[in-house]
């Protein structure tokens, strides 16, 4: 029996932290991410968890902890945000490259400078090319349920990479929202036991992670790492069914909302997209076709089947919560821009930067862009392609 | 040797045989190679102990010659070497002479 709370966004991360009881865990404290690690290590102390925690002096030996833990053996997860993950980088590489099924509750942070601890997506999209996985959740309630599938997704045979949860600082971390939460024994038995890979412990078959690959192997190793993202698609949807056989909610690659007949669209990741819905709904009941998707899976990208999903539309709005600095479009944007490259027909795109450093995505501004998607929709003629929302002259 | 396709590979680069450094050769990397002077060597096997790899040989509890394919040429042998009488038993010479 499910069991229906009022949480946060932390406290339902760290519950489903809690109730997958990892063999290792090294972290170190960041806003808004802190309180995760707050609760989770009361867990520890508490002996409500079996979990090894490990306290470090940086978000970089966190990472390397996780990474010689999981090499170990382990089921290991850690937990950050903005500087946090940028200070991890370098380790992000190595537990991707070793294969190592680490999850990771990323509570997105805007980055230093100038110092802002409110939500943007910097830090993760600054990741996107980690090779880590990624799953995005809306609110507190798919950031529970991400969390717990993303052990099932990562630590699948075929799979073994590590995961990210990516969920909005402050917006969903820190607010309280009616959340279902799983039994205790649904969860256990959704991840089932942990199986090791070449574990280092193993002393009766010893291994060595991190050799030295020169440039007779080293692109081989990097092709077999880009086809294991190739399944990864398969195995998000599989665990997904699994899923909702024990909590009777569903999940894919990406949601749609009011998409399938819409002839204009956003494309908004995490939180902004419940406001965004409430929007598309007044313009609906204006009788104007309007539509959203609203990615999940954004690493690796199923560019196919988003581009499939809006190939039809007349005009979409791709809104970005971090930008791309180097003259170019935000992250999303070069994504969504490219899922539809190969479409002969397909929708006039746009690109809006919105939410900065935690500034307010207000349905006035859904409106806005929902208007002017209207208007290219009807005239085929864009004023600017990329432009910022909410921000004074 | 046949190199391996990257369907053949092992995840994330790890090894399963121990003991494979065998298989890797460093000698090339060396720009200076140890030379050994029996006559200065006391046996006290500190340059077997303190060899990063295996490039000192040992037979029946003796000193024996130097393994090049394994000696990267570190000098820490020829540091660690006590000699005897003030000469050490061995010294460091450029690859290039």
């Amino acid at each position: 029996m499910a069991k229906t709370v009022a949480a946060t966004g932390n406290e339902a991360v760290a519950n489903a932290l809690r109730q997958v009881n990892p063999d290792v865990s090294a972290a170190y404290p960041i806003t808004p991410a802190t309180d995760i690690m707050q609760r989770f290590t009361s867990f520890v102390s508490n002996g409500k968890v079996k979990t090894e925690m490990i306290l470090v002096e940086s978000e970089h030996s966190a990472m390397s902890a996780c990474i010689g833990a999981s090499a170990a053996g382990g089921r290991v997860m850690t937990v950050t945000s903005s500087q946090g993950l940028a200070l991890m980088w370098e380790m992000l590489f190595i537990a991707s490259g070793l294969r190592l099924p680490i999850v990771m509750p990323v509570v997105n942070r805007a980055l230093s400078a100038p110092l802002n601890i409110h939500c943007d997506h910097s830090d993760a999209m600054g990741a996107r090319d980690s090779g880590w996985i990624q799953l995005w959740s809306e609110n507190g309630q798919e950031a529970y349920d991400n969390t717990i599938q993303a052990f099932l997704i990562g630590e699948h045979m075929d799979i073994r990479l590590p995961v990210m949860v990516c969920m909005d600082g402050f917006i969903i971390s820190h607010s309280i929202e009616r959340i279902e939460y799983l039994e205790d024994n649904e969860v256990k038995n959704f991840i089932g036991e942990f199986r090791q890979l070449n574990p280092l412990l193993d002393i009766e078959h010893p291994v060595s992670y991190g050799p030295l690959i020169l440039p007779d192997y080293y692109m081989e190793f990097r092709k077999a790492q880009d086809e294991v993202e190739s399944k990864v698609f398969r195995v998000v949807l599989d665990a997904a069914k699994d899923f909702e056989k024990i909590s009777g909610r569903k999940y894919g690659l990406f949601e749609t909302y009011r998409l399938d007949d819409a002839e204009i669209g956003l494309v908004i990741l995490n939180s902004a997209a419940g406001t965004s819905k409430d929007v598309i709904d007044e313009f609906r009941n204006r009788g104007i076709k309007a539509g959203l998707l609203k990615p999940r899976l954004y690493r690796p990208f199923p560019y196919k089947e988003t581009g499939e999903a809006l190939k039809h539309l007349k005009a979409v709005c791709v809104l970005d919560r971090a930008d791309a600095f180097g003259g170019s479009y935000g992250p999303l944007f070069i994504d969504i821009s490219t899922s539809l490259y190969t479409y002969s027909k397909k929708p006039i795109l746009i690109n809006k930067i919105y939410g900065l450093g935690g500034r307010d995505y207000l349905p006035e501004h859904a409106e806005l862009v929902l208007n002017e998607l209207t208007e290219i929709a009807k005239t085929e003629k864009v004023k600017t392609i990329k432009e910022y929302i909410g921000v004074r002259g | 040797m046949k190199l391996k396709g990257w369907g053949e590979l092992t995840p994330g680069a790890v090894i399963l045989e121990a003991g494979n450094a065998v298989e890797f050769k460093t000698g090339s990397w060396r720009s200076f190679r140890p030379i050994w002077k029996e006559e200065n060597c006391i046996q006290c096997l500190f340059c077997w102990l303190y060899c990063p790899d295996m490039a000192i040989k040992v037979k029946d509890g003796k000193r024996a010659e130097f393994d090049y394919d394994y000696c990267k040429g570190c000098g820490t042998c020829a540091l660690e070497c006590p000699g005897k009488k003030g000469q050490k038993a061995i010294v460091m010479v450029e690859e290039a002479k």
